[in-house]
C-alpha cells in the first residue's frame, strides 16, 4: 500500500472549491483508493471536462487531461486504447457528464473501455452559479427556472444499466470509508465502471443538502445480488429511497481496448512499417 | 472515317447501382496495365439507387490529370444518361447504348447500338454486364485482348475457375463486338503505349492520403462518416489492419476530435477525417488543440455548402472555415494537395508539422480530388523522414516550459518519471489553471511564436511554366493543379505561367517575390475568392482577376482555357 501523501499537491496550492464543498472528500476518496491499490501517480491519467468537479485533477499529483466541457470521456477512451497499461479515470460533474457530454456517456458505455467514470453529482451547475443540471429534481428553483425545474431528471444509473454497463455504483461523498472501497472496486473492475457520487453543493443547492442525502440514502445489504440486473433496475428507478453501493456488476465482457487492438504495447513506441507499406503500394499496380 | 488520336475522353453513364464504378475500375486498371496513361474522375448523386451518375475516363499519350468537358465515346447504360450529360454531348460524340432504351431521349444524336440485354441473356446473368462493357470499350480502342484476359484471371482467381471462365467469355463477347463496331462505324483510335506506364501504380486521392498516413506512422483514427471524407476512414479500416491502426467510428465529430487529441496526448499519431459540416462540430477541438498544444491532423474533404449542400459534389469553399476555425488565437498549418503524389507527401508533412510544433494541422481536399484516379510511377512517392518528437520525462518535468521557439518538449504519460498534465484553461508551466495576467501573456506569446518555425518550413509553391519570364501568373491550390497545368500547356505562351500551392497556410515568406510586377489571376472553386483574399492579406499582392466556379462541378480544361484567353484579351495583359 502506497502512502496517500504521494498524491498530495504542495501545501501552497490554491483550491478553487468553496468551504464545506463535497468535492473535498471526493478528492480524498480518489487519493486513498489509488494508494490502497498501489498505483503510482505516473500510471494514472485523470480526464476531466469543465466545472468545479472537473478541476479535481489539478489537486492531486497524477497525469491529467483537463479538456473541454462535456468531453472527459472521448480522450479517456483514446488514452486507454493508446496505452492500456494506464489506469484511466474520467472525472467530472453531473452537468458535464450527463448534459453536455450526454452522447459520449451513452456511447462510451456501449464500447466498454476499462476506465472508471466518477461523476460528482451535486444536481446543479456549480461553476456557472446554480442553474439546473440534468439530475436536478423537478421543482428545484433556480435562476432560470424561477418557478422550479419543469422537466424530468436524467437517471444515470438506469441509463447505464440499459446500455449494458458492467459496473454501476452510487456512493455518497459524506461517507469516505465506504466510498473509497467502491471506487477501488471500480478501478479493479475490467470494463467501464460508473461511480455516481452524490454530493451536496452548499452554495447553490439548498434543496439537496447533507441532511437531505442522509435521510434519503441507504446501503444495499450484504445479501444483495449485484449480478441481478432487473433488481438493479428497480433500485435505479427508485427515486424516493436512494440506494448506495455497487448496484450492478458483471464480469467477462470484452473491453474496448482488447477489441480494437491486437496487443497492448503503448502506441508511443510504434514506428511506421515502411516495408509493409512498400508491399501495400505494390498492390496498386 | 472517324479518327481519334493521343487523347480520348470516354464517359460511362448510368443509374446508381448499375455498376458504372465497377466498369471504371476494371477499364482503368486494364488500360494502365496495357501501358496507357489514364485519368478518371466521377460525379454522382447523393442516392443509393437510380438517378444518373457518370465517370469520365481520359486515355492519353501524355500524362494528364484534369477533367475535360469533351466526350468522344459515351456509353449510356440507361435512358437518363443522355439528357443528364446533354451539355457535354456534341455532333462529334459517339454514343453507345441499347438503342430501344436510349433512342427516345437521344434527340439528334446517332446511337450505336450495343445489345447489352442480349449479351446478358446469352451469358445467363446480368452480373457480367460490367465485363462485357469493358470488353466493348477495349475492342473499340483496339487494346490488347490477352492482357485483358490475364487481368481477369488474376482479378477473379479468388472466386474460382467457373467465375473466371464466365468473365472471360463475357470479355471475349464484348471485345469482339467492340472490334466489330470500330470496323463497322469506321472508328480509328491511335494511342501510344508506354511500357513504363504498365509498371506504374494507380491511385485515387483517398488512397494516396491513406498511404501517406501509414507512411507517417498514423496509428489511430476516430471519425464519423461524412462524404467525401469517409473514404479515408474506410481505407484505414481496411488497409490499416496490417499496420495496427486503431479504428474508432465515433458517435459524432465532437467525440472524434476529442478522441484524436486524447490519442496524441498518450503518444499515438492520430488523424480525423470529415467534411465541412462535420468539421463545424469539431471546431471546439481545434481550439483545444491550440490551447493544450496537443497535435492533431484533420482531413477535410470539401463539398459545396452551406449546411448539407450538395453532398456528393465538389467545392473549395471551406478554406476560410479551416483558417479561422476555433475560438481564440493560436497557430495552425493547412495543406492542399493537387496530385496523389502530393497527397502522399503532404500527409506525412502534416504529421511532422503537427508533432513538431504541437498544433492542429489540416489537409484540405475535395470530392473531385478524392475520387480522381490516375497512374503514377511509384518512385515519385516521396517519404518524409520519420521522427517522433516525444521526450522521456524527468521527475521535475513541466509540460509547458517557456522556450525561445515556443516549443515545450512534449512528454507522454508512462514514459519517464514525470507527470504530464494538459489544461484547456489558461495555465502555468506545470499545466495548472491560472488567471495571472503575466503568465497569460507569456503563455499566449509562447504558443503564437511557434508559427515562425512552421512558416520557415512551409512548402514552396510548384511553378508551372516559366514563372520568371511571365507577365501574368495564374494561381491555384489543391485539386486545380492538373487543370491549370494543362490549360497553360495549351495556351503555351511565355507571358503566362502558374503557381500551385500545396500548402496554403502559413505561406512561405520567400514565395512572395514570385508575385512581383506580375498580373495575378487566382482560380478556385468557390464564389468569394478565399485564397485570393488570403494572398492579399499575407503577401499584400493585388489580384487582377478571379476565376471562380461554384456549381458543384470541377473546372474543365476547355473552360479554363477559354476563361484565361478571354481575360488575357480583355485586360490586354
Ligand atoms: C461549451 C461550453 N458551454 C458552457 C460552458 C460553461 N460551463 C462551465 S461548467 C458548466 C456546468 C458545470 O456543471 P457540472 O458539470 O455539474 O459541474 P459543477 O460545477 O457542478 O461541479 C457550464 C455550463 C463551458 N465551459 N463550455
Ligand atoms: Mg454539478
Amino acid at each position: 500500500m502506497l502512502d496517500k501523501k504521494i498524491y498530495d499537491m504542495p501545501k501552497s496550492t490554491d483550491l478553487a472549491w468553496c468551504p464545506g464543498c463535497g468535492n473535498f472528500p471526493i478528492l480524498n476518496i480518489v487519493k486513498v483508493a489509488l494508494a490502497e491499490l498501489d498505483i503510482p501517480p505516473q500510471n494514472v491519467v485523470i480526464c476531466s471536462g469543465i466545472g468545479q468537479a472537473a478541476k479535481a485533477p489539478h489537486y492531486l499529483r497524477v497525469n491529467y487531461f483537463n479538456g473541454l466541457h462535456g468531453r472527459a470521456l472521448p480522450p479517456a477512451i483514446a488514452i486507454k486504447v493508446a496505452n492500456p497499461r494506464l489506469t484511466v479515470i474520467a472525472e467530472s460533474g453531473d452537468g458535464d457528464t450527463y448534459g453536455e457530454g450526454g452522447n459520449h456517456f451513452l456511447h462510451t458505455i456501449r464500447r466498454n473501455p476499462d476506465i472508471v467514470n466518477i461523476v460528482h453529482n451535486n444536481m446543479i451547475y456549480g461553476l456557472t452559479k446554480g442553474q439546473a443540471s440534468p439530475t436536478s429534481e423537478k421543482g428545484l428553483k433556480n435562476p432560470i427556472q424561477t418557478e422550479g425545474v419543469i422537466v424530468e431528471p436524467f437517471n444515470p444509473l438506469a441509463v447505464a444499466l440499459a446500455l449494458g454497463a458492467t459496473f454501476v455504483a452510487r456512493v455518497f461523498s459524506g461517507d469516505v470509508t465506504q466510498a473509497k472501497e467502491i471506487v477501488k472496486a471500480a478501478i479493479r473492475h475490467k470494463g467501464y465502471a460508473l461511480v455516481d457520487i452524490l454530493q451536496p453543493c452548499v452554495v447553490f443547492n439548498k434543496q439537496n443538502t447533507y441532511q437531505w442525502f442522509k435521510e434519503k440514502t441507504y446501503y444495499v445489504d450484504e445479501n444483495y445480488d449485484q449480478t441481478d440486473k432487473s433488481q438493479a433496475l428497480d433500485i435505479a428507478f427508485d427515486l424516493e429511497r436512494l440506494a448506495l453501493g455497487i448496484i450492478y456488476q458483471s464480469e467477462g465482457r470484452p473491453t474496448y481496448e482488447t477489441l480494437t487492438r491486437a496487443g497492448d504495447a503503448p502506441l508511443y513506441k510504434m514506428k511506421p512499417d515502411r516495408k509493409a507499406l512498400q508491399n501495400l503500394i505494390e498492390k496498386y499496380k | 472515317m472517324k479518327r481519334f488520336s493521343g487523347d480520348i475522353s470516354l464517359v460511362l453513364g448510368g443509374a446508381a447501382g448499375q455498376g458504372v464504378q465497377t466498369v471504371e475500375a476494371l477499364l482503368v486498371a486494364v488500360l494502365k496495365r496495357e501501358g496507357y496513361n489514364v485519368f478518371a474522375c466521377k460525379e454522382y448523386m447523393s442516392r443509393i439507387r437510380g438517378g444518373s451518375n457518370s465517370t469520365s475516363i481520359r486515355i492519353t499519350d501524355k500524362k494528364q490529370s484534369a477533367f475535360v468537358k469533351r466526350i468522344d465515346f459515351l456509353f449510356a447504360m440507361d435512358r437518363d444518361v443522355i439528357p443528364h450529360l446533354q451539355e457535354r454531348i456534341t455532333e462529334n460524340t459517339i454514343l453507345f447504348g441499347e438503342r430501344e432504351k436510349v433512342c427516345k431521349v437521344s434527340g439528334e444524336c446517332h446511337i450505336v447500338n450495343v445489345p447489352f440485354a442480349q449479351f446478358v441473356r446469352e451469358l445467363g446473368n446480368p452480373i457480367y454486364t460490367s465485363t462485357v462493357t469493358v470488353g466493348v470499350a477495349l475492342g473499340l480502342l483496339g487494346a490488347d485482348e490477352e492482357i485483358f484476359e490475364t487481368y481477369l484471371r488474376e482479378h477473379f482467381a479468388r472466386k474460382g475457375e467457373a467465375v473466371v471462365q464466365k468473365n472471360i467469355e463475357a470479355a471475349r463477347k464484348g471485345y469482339a463486338f467492340g472490334k466489330h463496331l470500330a470496323y463497322h462505324e469506321g472508328i480509328e483510335v491511335h494511342l501510344v503505349k508506354d511500357k513504363a506506364v504498365a509498371d506504374e501504380i494507380l491511385l485515387d486521392g483517398t488512397e494516396a492520403l491513406g498511404l501517406g498516413a501509414l507512411a507517417a506512422g498514423c496509428n489511430y483514427i476516430s471519425s464519423y462518416p461524412m462524404s467525401p471524407g469517409t473514404g479515408l476512414l474506410t481505407f484505414l479500416a481496411q488497409q490499416g489492419k496490417n499496420f495496427d491502426v486503431v479504428v474508432d467510428q465515433a458517435e459524432d465529430e465532437i467525440a472524434a476530435i476529442n478522441q484524436g487529441l486524447g490519442a496524441w496526448y498518450a503518444g499515438a499519431r492520430a488523424i480525423v477525417t470529415t467534411s465541412g459540416g462535420g468539421f463545424d462540430l469539431m471546431t471546439e477541438g481545434i481550439s483545444l488543440s491550440g490551447m493544450i498544444e496537443t497535435p492533431i491532423v484533420v482531413h477535410i474533404g470539401q463539398r459545396p455548402g452551406p449546411a448539407t449542400g450538395l453532398p456528393t459534389r465538389t467545392e473549395q469553399g471551406d478554406l476560410n472555415l479551416v483558417l479561422h476555425s476555433g475560438h481564440g488565437e493560436f497557430p495552425r498549418a493547412i495543406f492542399a494537395p493537387g496530385t496523389p503524389a502530393e497527397a502522399f507527401f503532404v500527409t506525412q508533412q502534416a504529421f511532422y508539422i503537427a508533432d513538431k510544433y504541437q498544433m492542429p494541422v489540416f489537409i484540405l481536399t475535395d470530392q473531385h480530388f478524392l475520387d480522381s484516379v490516375t497512374n503514377l510511377p511509384k518512385n515519385i512517392l516521396q517519404n518524409v523522414k520519420f521522427k517522433n518528437h516525444i521526450v522521456k520525462t524527468m521527475a521535475d518535468y513541466k509540460r509547458y516550459t517557456l522556450t525561445k521557439d515556443g516549443i515545450s518538449p512534449r512528454g507522454v504519460p508512462d514514459y519517464g518519471e514525470g507527470l504530464v498534465g494538459v489544461d484547456s484553461d489558461e495555465h502555468d508551466e506545470e499545466a495548472h489553471i491560472t488567471e495571472n495576467a503575466g503568465t497569460r501573456v507569456a503563455m499566449h506569446e509562447k504558443r503564437l511564436r511557434k508559427i515562425f518555425g512552421a512558416c520557415d518550413e512551409a512548402l514552396k509553391p510548384s511553378e508551372i511554366g516559366d514563372v520568371k519570364k511571365s507577365k501574368t501568373l495564374i494561381i491555384c491550390w489543391g485539386s486545380n493543379f492538373g487543370v491549370v497545368q494543362e490549360a497553360l500547356r495549351i495556351l503555351a505562351g511565355d507571358d503566362v505561367a502558374g503557381l500551385h500551392f500545396a500548402q496554403v497556410y502559413p505561406l512561405p515568406k520567400n514565395a512572395k517575390k514570385l508575385f512581383a510586377k506580375k498580373k495575378i489571376i487566382v482560380l478556385e472553386n468557390n464564389s468569394s475568392g478565399q485564397f485570393a483574399n488570403l494572398l492579399k492579406l499575407e503577401y499584400g499582392v493585388k489580384i487582377t482577376k478571379n476565376i471562380l466556379k461554384y456549381d458543384g462541378a470541377p473546372f474543365s480544361v476547355e473552360e479554363v482555357v477559354q476563361k484565361l484567353k478571354q481575360i488575357l484579351l480583355d485586360e490586354a495583359l
